[in-house]
């Protein structure tokens, strides 16, 4: 109280500081990752981990391709089960139905969003594989059953975010696009939809990030072989999955190689966080 | 435009409708089966002494009490160290400063830190609190881990708490002579407080939820922790490893069901907040 | 805008409302100044008061062990054995995997670490006390009609190249392989002891721990894996190799060869309570009951006999 301007700059410096937090974190864990995983790319060569298909540590080779293709398969496929069902409910959630259903279903979504991923897996072990199994053939553990449970897994992020998105288009553009004749579906279709696009995107991103990311549920499902799946029933092994299955016993070069996966894990994500930043950034400026 | 295949409107209308009735009935019937089966299976798993013993056999018998304590032992840690340094951020970006660059590294960070996945998280953690400070798996190591990847949450929730304060807030604290310090913790933050509750108690409910990071941080020893060194092993671990070495099906589905109860709770807590928070920032 | 201008719209409300709740305000204020610094120095106390009494080797009455996923259920179970014994000793025991447990040795994060592999050249400056030694079992689904296999057809199923039951006189399914993961101490051993120069197929399916491999394959009519003998249950079903079923008698005679050591590391000579909790492990109390977990004790294994292993 004595001397406020004194105590201002004070606290102005330490706030500075604390406020420098985040990217010092995200500073040092690139440092520690990079450090740990590229003296091992540098000595074997960037293309035989990129490009490489054999994942033998024990022999010193160490080919990510199959698990590069693996988390974007099953992202992709993630992507393919979540997107249409998560917009669906979003539109019908806000377009299509009462109120009063949206009222009640929109929180119950959101509450769902925060059920452990581990749960997922689980429910997917005990119910998806079998079912794959004796309904399609293999082993159950595969390509496809990773891709439904992130696909459920991130419904509630995409509903939730395209909710949001869809409700901010102002009523006026739906207004003026029924006086002019539209239907209503013929309305979200040509006039909601497009003018919500970036925040859809933005939440279709965010649940793409959440599915390359995903780890536990992953290994519980996928069956982790590291092999370039022939088909949708094989057993596929994620990035994460790699790092996760065997950093417990690994040591030396095989160590430093599973520090290389999650250099490739970060700069992927990387990308997807600056094409998330881009659109988001779009959509601020409109 | 080609016409020739298009269903007249009002057709097209009703089979996009149904289309997506059905869909959305999809989405939502299997998320509530998701809670169904873990509640329908676990519920009847609980009981006072599932909660209040401690597991044995592996956890083949006995409770998950340990599993609790290290739980909230381990989120708490968390949000001591990432709430301060998470508010701090949020108020330096809306009250300290309105220069450019600074605020864009930091709000960059925030936001790449936000989508790292969780098992970066746990390499680093590996590597920096187990390996290279020497705090071993343990409670502390588990617990920092997780208040770095929680720590964007805040920040995002903090900022947009403080942001949706009313500037006649500020406005008639500087007009009363108060310093900004003053006015940022007399009149900014209390208002702002259930939106930071908000992001915290998310947090909450992130630390609770993750095992890939905590798995290589705080270990999985099955002991009821004696100090914030000892490993210990969370509800998510102990749900994983239960469930995925077969260990025993029951007690997996008990683990289930407390997790997925207590993560609900949070999030209508969450709701709760937000609720009073919108209510107060929004007069209508 | 339209939010900016509806804010200053609604001034003289809200400086009403603030007004109102002005003494609440106060209070609350209390509270965000201080809460933190409070809740700190109870922190930091608590932070001293750990450090004092839990920092390796500083006369406390603890035992970290760490390593293996194989021996780490078996470990549990002596532990709390150990502890009924001196309620005063804490026992710590962690998975992790082996290297992970000679790492933690090494570096002092753990007493003991456990290794159901043998050490590398590198790890050589630890000292090994053989506990126990565990029989490697091919198990596969009790419906399977299988029940014995040559060494070559379970080379061969592993490599990948027999891929349907029916070439081993059993139903027409397509073989399920489900392996551990590289540099499991498991796979070590299944790779040298059955595999030889060849390597497992790339398409087997990959799991993390004994527990998980026994559980896919209790639940896969057609699947195939190698665990732990001591963790084979009626769930599963252990085939004989070359006509020989997997027990502690035929192992102990040297019959069935599949077979390695569980391993404790330690740093140097054990001491005090870290040489009475291995004492104990070794005395007759607990050698006496591994048989019943499908574990063979020390003494019954002659050290120079049984299967070599080849150097990497």
């Amino acid at each position: 109280m004595a001397r406020p301007k004194a105590n201002d700059r004070l606290i102005r410096i330490s706030l500075l500081v604390v406020a420098l937090s985040a990217i010092s974190i995200l500073a040092i864990i690139t440092i520690f990752i990079f450090e740990q995983g590229l003296p091992i790319m540098a000595k074997y060569g960037l293309k035989n981990f990129l490009l490489g298909q054999d994942w033998f540590p024990s022999e010193k080779s160490f080919g990510l391709l199959p698990m590069i293709v693996g988390s974007l398969l099953v992202t992709l496929g993630a992507l393919l089960i979540g997107v249409p069902l998560g917009l669906a409910s979003a539109i019908f959630l806000t377009e299509f139905s009462t109120r009063r259903v949206s009222r009640i279903l929109k929180p119950v979504i959101e509450l769902l969003s925060g059920i452990p991923s581990v749960v997922y897996g689980f429910l997917g072990l005990m119910f998806l594989v079998p079912f794959i199994r004796e309904t399609f053939g293999g082993p159950g553990l595969s390509v496809l059953s990773a891709s439904i449970i992130l696909g459920i897994m991130i419904l509630p992020t995409i509903i939730s975010i395209s909710i949001d998105s869809i409700r901010a288009v102002p009523d006026s553009y739906r207004e003026g696009s029924m006086a002019l004749g539209a239907t209503k579906w013929q309305t979200v279709r040509m006039v909601v939809l497009p003018a919500a696009r970036s925040g859809l995107v933005a939440g279709i991103i965010l649940g793409m990030g959440r599915a390359i990311g995903e780890t536990m549920a992953v290994i519980m499902v996928a069956g982790n072989a590291a092999d370039l799946p022939g088909s949708l029933l094989a057993p596929v092994r994620t990035l994460t999955s790699n790092i996760a299955l065997e950093m417990a016993y690994a040591s030396g070069e095989h160590r430093q190689a599973l520090f290389a996966t999650g250099v490739i894990l970060f700069v992927i994500i990387m990308i997807l966080n600056f094409l998330a930043n881009l659109t988001a950034r779009k959509q601020s400026r409109k | 435009m080609k016409k020739h295949f298009r269903l007249k409107p009002r057709a097209e209308q009703k089979v996009i409708q149904i289309l997506l009735y059905m869909m959305t009935s999809v989405a939502i019937l299997v998320l509530i089966f998701i809670l169904a089966v873990i509640l329908k299976n676990g519920l009847p798993q609980l009981s006072l002494e599932f909660l209040t013993t401690n597991p044995a056999h592996m956890g083949r018998e006995g409770g998950i009490f340990s599993t609790i304590v290290t739980t909230i032992y381990l989120t708490f840690i968390a949000l001591l160290v990432a709430t301060p340094l998470g508010v701090g951020t949020a108020i330096y970006l809306t009250e300290y400063t309105s220069e450019r660059v600074v605020t864009r590294i930091i709000r960059f960070g925030a936001e790449c830190l936000a989508g790292i996945p969780s098992i970066i998280f746990g390499l680093f953690g590996f590597i920096l609190f187990v390996n290279k400070l020497k705090f071993g798996w343990s409670i502390l190591s588990g617990g920092l881990t997780l208040a770095f990847m929680v720590l964007p949450t805040i920040i995002r929730t903090s900022e947009e708490a403080i942001k949706s304060v009313p500037a006649a807030y500020r406005l008639a604290s500087y007009s009363l002579g108060s310093t900004r310090w003053q006015t940022v913790t007399k009149v900014v933050l209390p208002s702002a407080a259930p939106g930071i509750a908000t992001g915290v108690v998310l947090s909450i409910g992130r630390s609770i939820g993750e095992t890939a990071a905590v798995i290589f941080t705080a270990g999985s020893a099955l002991h009821l922790p004696s100090s914030i060194f000892s490993s210990g092993r969370t509800m998510s671990v102990h749900f994983y490893i239960l469930a995925r070495e077969g260990i025993s099906m029951p007690k997996a589905y008990g683990t289930a069901a407390v997790l997925v109860i207590a993560i609900l709770m949070i999030n209508i807590i969450t709701y709760y907040l937000m609720g009073k928070y919108i209510s107060r920032t929004s007069p209508e | 805008m339209n939010s900016e201008s509806k804010k200053y719209g609604d001034t003289f409300h809200q400086a009403n409302r603030q007004s109102f709740f002005s003494k609440k305000f106060l209070k609350d204020n209390i509270l965000t100044g201080h809460f933190y610094l409070v809740v700190y120095l109870i922190l930091g106390a608590f932070c001293f008061f750990n450090f004092s009494a839990c920092r390796p080797n500083s006369g406390r009455e603890e035992i970290i062990v760490a390593g293996s996923t194989s021996i780490q259920p078996f470990t549990d179970e002596w532990a709390e054995l150990f502890m009924e014994k001196d309620a005063k000793v804490v026992i710590n025991v962690q998975g992790g995997g082996s290297s992970a447990g000679i790492m933690a040795v090494k570096e002092k994060t753990a007493d003991i670490g456990l290794s159901s592999r043998e050490l590398k050249q590198d790890e050589k400056d630890l000292m090994e006390i053989t506990v126990a030694y565990d029989g490697l079992a091919i198990i596969v689904h009790p419906s399977n009609s299988v029940n014995n296999l040559s060494i070559e057809q379970v080379r061969s199923i592993f490599a990948g190249e027999i891929t349907n039951w029916k070439i081993l006189n059993s139903t027409d399914k397509t073989i399920t392989v489900v392996v551990r993961e590289e540099g499991s101490g498991t796979r070590g051993a299944f790779q040298e002891m059955v595999m030889g120069q060849r390597r497992i197929s790339k398409k087997a399916i990959v799991e993390d721990s004994n527990g998980v491999v026994r559980e896919i394959v209790s639940r896969d009519e057609n699947s195939i894996g190698f665990i732990s003998l001591g963790l084979v249950n009626d769930r599963v079903k252990a085939i004989a190799l070359e006509g020989v079923r997997p027990s502690e008698e035929a192992i102990v005679k040297g019959e069935y060869g599949l077979r390695r050591p569980f391993l404790f590391l330690v740093l140097e000579e054990p001491r005090g309570l870290l040489k009475e909790f291995i004492d104990f492990v070794l005395s007759d109390e607990i050698q006496s009951r591994l048989p019943q977990e499908g574990l063979i004790p020390v003494k019954k294994i002659p050290a120079d006999t049984g299967f070599e292993r080849r150097e990497e």
